[in-house]
């Protein structure tokens, strides 16, 4: 059974969103990676990108499969994270902590009532 | 005797079974402003025996010319061996294979290639191969707007010094998907790209700088100053360079501070025989940053749980069987048997042996530009060092004097004018290690007695020999 921490919020393409002062914090989520298996490469966006909610903004891909990570919110990209490049494995460990993949100042708080919150998305995981 | 399996029983049974009334149902999603319907210009199939035929009079036609052509594909020496080796059943195919279909020597065969490219072009990895030159050049500036993610502008600096073909089929390929090629003009005395054209560009959004070597001509680029230029202007550095050049020249590799970021390629000289035209087969390695960019198969070595040695297809995420529409190419089946006839001589040749034949055919060339700029009216037009080719002024209608040559069974160069204006009375010549002393004196020779006539009829105002 996988985690889904009950303060973040989840997109329906299974990235979870944490928002601290405007700035959100973007990861996927542990079913996510369970589904995917063993990362080996996370490729993630410049800083100074800018997406609309549901862009593809990053990559992640595992021994059997590649998969583009979708911004959940509008924004520019002011944080990466770095220690991916290395170490991939990370989102796996800890999809919730240390495998963060952005951080993006948001440009339309009103995005987060399109997400779910953790009980939702844990009912939407179950129906998969 | 049928060669697809399948009856019109068969057929309609599936075609039932999925509920389509005909095969064209199942492409009913493309729109029909799209589909070309039937191809009239196609002609009626003709039996073996026909094509047989055909195809023998086509080759007569070609003749054994003696020839001094080479623009972008090359006459070597080809040791018997290469084919002998490369037709046997166990590699006999035309294409690269998927894993499940691929045998452990199948894989050790590319696995070698790519080391050996890697070798040469002092890269860190190399694919499987591509279609030929032109597309790999194509390939490489796709692969430069993907990698290249600080710059934004998809502008291209591609010289005019490059392959008047692989420009065209590069811009072709790359002009949907919007990309901006800009031209670097050439020096008119040396043949290189010139020196100034590059201060336009300085400080500007450049994705990528293409760098033949050697170029068109014959000619080597200033390559360590232009390599410096693109990573000093945030632009990746693409090489498209000549094999067998690379025996002999500094690797892209260790161009400039940092070495260039992609090289690629044609691979003909590398055991194709001219054929025509083709098949030929494209190369292309990158720097290990760049390996996610990278189109086509990647071959790796490994060991299994018996901690044996054995080859796999590796970084498969990047290719349309898993990565769909967002796959760095849709390249996967093409030159299998090309690359195996490139491993298999470059196997047999050596580093040693690839440098000698590069070095004889630079000595050839040089004797035949000596022989030839002999003749009134004939001389070099491009001072800057060269590889195996070189650019000739002739007197009077280039093309007439290489078709006439063609009567006489001498294959003479290749006329610029199609491509480069300025250089419409010029020809592009190439003597490989395959020609003899006697053969370079017979082109001199024949050429002589073209230009004499011409001088006795008239046609030609008489020239001092120089």
């Amino acid at each position: 059974m996988s985690e889904a921490p009950d303060n973040l919020k989840y997109a329906e393409s299974h990235e979870w969103v944490q928002v601290d002062d405007g700035v959100a914090t973007i990861g996927i989520s542990d079913h996510a990676q369970d589904a995917l298996g063993d990362l080996v490469f996370v490729e993630v966006p410049e800083v100074g990108a800018t997406f609309d909610a549901g862009d593809a903004a990053a990559v992640v891909e595992s021994v059997k499969a590649a998969s583009d990570v979708y911004s959940p919110v509008s924004g520019e990209v002011i944080a990466v994270n770095e220690a991916l490049a290395d170490a991939p494995e990370l989102i796996n460990d800890e999809p919730y902590g240390e495998g963060w993949i952005m951080r993006i100042r948001m440009t339309d708080d009103d995005e987060l009532d399109n997400l779910m919150d953790a009980e939702a998305y844990a009912a939407r995981v179950t129906d998969d | 005797m049928p060669f697809t399996p399948h009856t019109d029983d068969d057929i309609q049974s599936m075609l039932a079974a999925i509920g389509a009334n005909t095969i064209d149902d199942l492409f009913d999603e493309i729109p029909a402003d799209l589909c070309c319907g039937p191809l009239a210009h196609v002609p009626e199939r003709a039996s073996e025996m026909q094509i047989s035929r055909i195809m023998h009079q086509r080759a007569e036609q070609d003749g054994q010319p003696l020839n001094f052509a080479g623009a972008g594909a090359y006459e070597h020496h080809i040791p018997a061996a290469v084919w002998q080796i490369t037709t046997r059943g166990e590699f006999y195919s035309a294409y690269t294979p998927y894993q499940a279909e691929a045998s452990q020597g199948t894989l050790q065969v590319i696995y070698e290639y790519q080391t050996m490219l890697c070798g040469l072009t002092g890269m860190d990895v190399s694919n499987a191969s591509l279609y030929d030159g032109a597309t790999a050049l194509a390939e490489a500036v796709l692969m430069a707007v993907r990698g290249n993610r600080k710059s934004k502008s998809k502008v291209v600096l591609l010289p005019d010094t490059v392959h008047p073909l692989y420009r065209e089929v590069t811009q072709a390929i790359c002009a949907t998907q919007g990309l901006v090629f800009k031209a670097l003009p050439m020096d008119g005395e040396t043949g290189q790209i010139k020196r100034s054209a590059l201060n336009d560009f300085a400080g500007e959004d450049i994705t990528a700088l293409i760098i033949p070597q050697p170029n068109f001509f014959g000619r080597f680029e200033v390559v360590d100053k232009l390599t410096d230029w693109a990573h000093d202007n945030g632009a990746l550095a693409i090489a498209v360079v000549n094999p067998l050049a690379l025996a002999v020249t500094k690797s892209p590799g260790t161009w400039g501070q940092k070495g260039v970021d992609i090289t690629c390629g044609e691979g003909q000289p590398l055991g194709s025989p001219l054929s025509s035209g083709g098949p030929y087969f494209g190369f292309m390695a990158c720097k290990q940053a760049l390996v996610r960019q990278l189109p086509g198969r990647i071959v790796g070595r490994t060991v299994d749980l018996d901690d044996k040695p054995g080859f796999a297809l590796t970084l498969q995420a990047r290719e349309q069987h898993i990565r769909r529409s967002k796959a760095t190419s849709n390249i996967c089946t093409n030159q299998g048997l090309l690359v195996t006839a490139a491993t298999i001589h470059m196997a047999i040749l050596g580093p040693e042996g690839l440098a000698q034949v590069a070095r004889a055919s630079m000595a050839n060339t040089k004797q035949l530009v000596a022989a030839l700029t002999r003749l009134p009216g004939v001389e070099q037009v491009f001072d800057a060092a060269g590889f195996h080719e070189a650019v000739l002024r002739v007197p009077g209608d280039a093309q007439a004097l290489l078709d006439r040559l063609g009567d006489a069974g001498i294959v003479g160069g290749v006329a610029l004018g199609r491509w480069f204006p300025d250089l419409a009375d010029c020809i592009l010549v190439c003597a490989t290690e395959t020609k003899i002393e006697q053969d370079i004196q017979q082109y001199a020779d024949t050429l002589a007695t073209l230009i004499q006539s011409d001088i006795d009829t008239g046609v030609q105002p008489a020239v001092a020999y120089a």
